[in-house]
């Protein structure tokens, strides 16, 4: 293989796999601000054990999303030095504030999270909740600045080396792709976290191991999973898609697996691309419904992928076009089974109906697979480009290192992080099998003073 | 503008040297401090709460090299490929060491792996480190876009075909290693009670006579390697006060090391950090990363950014590390005062 593919498939698998754990611990965070202000406001003492519990699983979450962030920075000078050079004057500003702004702020109060409940009393004890809360937060906008900048790359003037300048700090900061994208995102991370308070609550009650956690942490989820899922499609997944059309149509194009420009475009369901011969087959479509979400008009022209010339197409439309659709389609499975939970909460049928509790507890993989083929949608649609319409993804890569070092740290890579996975799953089965017994303590506790 | 930057990346190094340093010196130290499974619990409950925000300070000066320098970042990263991938697996495995030992905290196989991972991972991280700014002394092989790679080994010579690690650069991660396990058991002396207490102590006073030899050592080697480095300080004579201060801090460490003064013991480790590092920068200026060939050397002047970038930057970045500090001392006001053995978190 040719050191390009593989510093491509490095960076590609290392933030993949990075990418599952910030995403459960920026939808964990505001939820245990929640707990918390429960407790506090309401006296009850079962939401602040709640909070403990899930403030723990935040804490080994949040570990190995740092330890596995690093490798992000680190690689934009190791494998990928013609692009630093290049860009590194814009976009290693909102990678610095990152560290100064949120990383300073969630490192300091993690410890005293975790920590440092006695020595700091309830108020402040919220506090360090609510600033680990702020840190993730903020660390997901200069994240999302940053790659927005790479997709919609604005308030830079080319310099006489050829390098980028920034001229405008506030139009990186809030670049208009930003500020979509970050509202998608984060309504992902927040499926990704309140899935998981749902489905750990449901394990519970269907196990029997704690039946009054459960079914708090069933409601917690439920209701948040609601929200958020709705929030994907309406407005902020309407919101990105029309941002795509409007500086991407190329891109849009691929997602949608449309070839000829059509007027009237219909949404594709399913079907399979085929890109030799230029056509769809076996499509399942909504007519002229394409042509109405992104312009709404039935009868709107949507330009097709022939339209564009070759060199500017997506290098993979295939996985782009069945990313998207796996996002959307999951998305939809989420808001149909979340609605339906939402009912059944407030009809006060939900914790006797196991098959439903079934389907919630089952259903927690599914958020991180919808919103890792979001942000393939994203990488895959922005290719050729490393910086839209700017620099091409194959220009960028560091030409000093060769391809047998780059394989070598790969496949270190690949080691690395399947024993790292083995000891996430080894010690998240052994906190829910702990947790159970300390939350049953913690009720008893609760029940014995009343 | 170029000048500040370069200050204000020097000064986020010595803070990250400093900071890290101390927890990374633990881990060195680990097994002679905490001689059993409970000692070596409280040596991890020492750093517990504040490796993580030490580690930060590496992340946040790579940002700022990064949108300050390109052409430095990219250059440095991709020439120094290998280590600084190790250096990430590394750092992997002592946050791994460091935080998922009280997972299990009753279970001694779980432990006592753990403890070894954490240091042995910390002792290789402060070789690397060294090494690393050895090369940056000694020169690396830069081509006339600026930039290099270099394997990890060659034939352990500083010129020619050049190594990330010769007998130079080891020599400085042998530095890097005695200095901060010096750093990290005054750190840990402060911080426990009693016996550990007495035997940081023992480590510091052991530790200072190999820091006082690598120290000569080190200086005559980088005399002899890059003679240059000392140009700026014939041209700024005020620049001596760096080494007589490498000098001070070392008489300093064994002078509160043997009346007892843990806290002022590790205020003079910091400071001999500080002035190590301090002099080397001081000595290279404006070379931020020597070619062996000095036609292509890297200078603050063709790694900057832009104007627009650079001044605006100087407005946010001071706020943020203001507030940064400011979380700093509160974590430390927090968890302020000795670490008792056995007590639980």
């Amino acid at each position: 293989m040719e050191s390009l593919t593989l510093d491509r498939l490095q960076f590609a698998f290392t933030v993949t796999y990075h990418y599952l754990f910030p995403q459960l611990t920026m939808g964990l965070a505001p939820l245990i601000v929640i707990f918390k202000s429960l407790a506090i406001w309401k006296k009850d003492e079962m939401w602040n054990e709640a909070a403990r519990f899930w403030g723990k699983i935040f804490g080994i979450t949040f570990l190995f999303g740092v330890v596995t962030g690093i490798p992000m920075e680190f690689q934009f000078g190791t494998n990928w030095a013609v692009f630093s050079k290049y860009a590194g004057g814009v976009i290693g500003q909102t990678l610095a504030m990152e560290g100064t702004f949120a990383f300073f702020l969630e490192s300091s109060f993690i410890g005293l999270f975790l920590f440092g409940e006695k020595r700091l009393g309830q108020a402040l004890h919220w506090v360090s909740a609510f600033l680990i809360f702020v840190g993730t937060w903020l660390s997901g906008w200069f994240i999302i600045a940053t790659n927005a900048w790479m997709q919609h790359p604005v308030g830079y003037e080319i310099a006489a080396d050829g390098s980028v300048h920034l001229t405008s700090f506030w139009s990186l900061v809030l670049n208009e792709w930003a500020i979509y994208q970050y509202l998608h995102n984060m309504g992902g991370a927040l499926v990704t976290g309140s899935f998981a308070v749902a489905a750990l609550g449901a394990f519970y009650i269907l196990s029997k191991q704690q039946v009054e956690f459960g079914k708090m942490f069933v409601k917690a989820g439920v209701i948040a999973g609601c929200v958020a899922s709705i929030w994907m499609l309406f407005p902020s997944g309407d919101w990105q898609g029309k941002m795509v059309a409007k500086h991407q149509p190329v891109t849009l194009a691929a997602m949608e697996g449309l070839f000829d420009t059509t007027q009237g475009a219909p949404l594709v369901l399913i079907g399979q691309p085929d890109i030799e011969k230029k056509r769809l087959d076996n499509a399942i479509h909504i007519p002229a419904a394409l042509s109405f979400i992104t312009y709404q008009r039935w009868d709107a022209e949507v330009k097709g992928l022939n339209e564009f010339p070759e060199d500017l197409h997506p290098d993979n439309i295939p996985l782009l076009y069945y990313s998207f659709h796996i996002m959307v389609g999951l998305g939809t499975i989420f808001i149909a089974i979340m609605a339906i939970a939402a009912i059944w909460l407030w009809r006060g049928w939900l914790f006797e109906s196991n098959w439903l509790l079934w389907i919630l507890m089952l259903l927690f993989p599914f958020p991180f697979i919808a919103n890792t083929v979001g942000w393939m949608t994203a990488e895959l649609g922005r290719q050729p480009w490393l910086v839209y319409g700017l620099f091409r993804t194959e220009e960028g890569a560091s030409h000093m290192v060769s391809s047998g070092n780059v394989m070598f740290t790969l496949l270190g890579f690949f080691g690395m992080y399947t024993v790292l996975s083995l000891l996430y799953i080894f010690l998240m089965l052994r906190r829910i099998e702990h947790g159970a017994d300390e939350l049953t303590a913690a009720a008893a506790a609760v029940g014995g003073e009343n | 503008m170029e000048l500040i930057w370069f200050m204000i990346v020097a000064f986020m190094l010595v803070c990250y040297v400093i900071l890290d340093g101390f927890d990374i010196g633990a881990g060195i130290v680990h097994y002679f401090i905490g001689r059993n499974d409970a000692e070596r619990a409280a040596v991890i409950r020492t750093i517990g709460p504040v490796w993580d925000g030490n580690e930060v300070w590496l992340l946040a000066t790579g940002g700022v090299l990064y949108f300050a320098f390109p052409m430095l970042y990219a250059s440095a990263f991709s020439g120094f490929y290998l280590p600084l991938i190790m250096v990430l697996w590394l750092l992997i495995m002592r946050a791994a060491g460091i935080e998922l030992r009280h997972q299990l905290e009753h279970n001694h196989m779980w432990t006592s792996f753990w403890d070894f991972v954490f240091s042995l991972s910390s002792i290789l991280l402060a070789i690397f480190f060294g090494a690393a700014l050895g090369n940056v002394i000694r020169g690396v092989p830069l081509n006339a876009e600026g930039y290099f790679f270099e394997p990890l080994f060659t034939h352990w010579g500083t010129t020619g075909e050049t190594g990330i690690l010769d007998w130079f650069t080891v020599l400085s991660g042998v530095v890097a290693f005695v200095a901060l396990a010096v750093h990290g058991a005054n750190y840990l002396a402060m911080k426990t009670e009693d016996e550990m207490n007495l035997r940081a102590r023992r480590v510091v006073g052991v530790g200072w006579y190999a820091l006082v030899g690598v120290t000569v050592l080190s200086l005559w080697a980088v005399m002899y390697v890059r003679p240059t480095l000392l140009n700026n300080y014939y041209a700024l004579p005020i620049g001596w006060l760096i080494p007589l201060a490498v000098a001070a801090s070392l008489a300093a460490i064994k002078y509160f090391n043997a009346k007892g003064q843990d806290r002022n013991a590790f205020i003079s480790s910091s400071v001999y950090l500080a002035m190590m590092l301090g002099g080397a920068v001081f000595g290279l200026f404006p070379l931020v990363l020597p070619a062996l060939d000095p036609a292509n050397s890297l200078t603050v002047y063709n790694t900057r950014a832009g104007d627009y970038g650079l001044s605006v930057a100087l407005l946010w970045w001071p706020i943020g590390i203001i507030i940064a500090l400011g979380y700093y001392t509160f974590l430390f006001r927090t968890f302020k005062g000795k670490v008792k053995v056995g007590e639980e978190h």
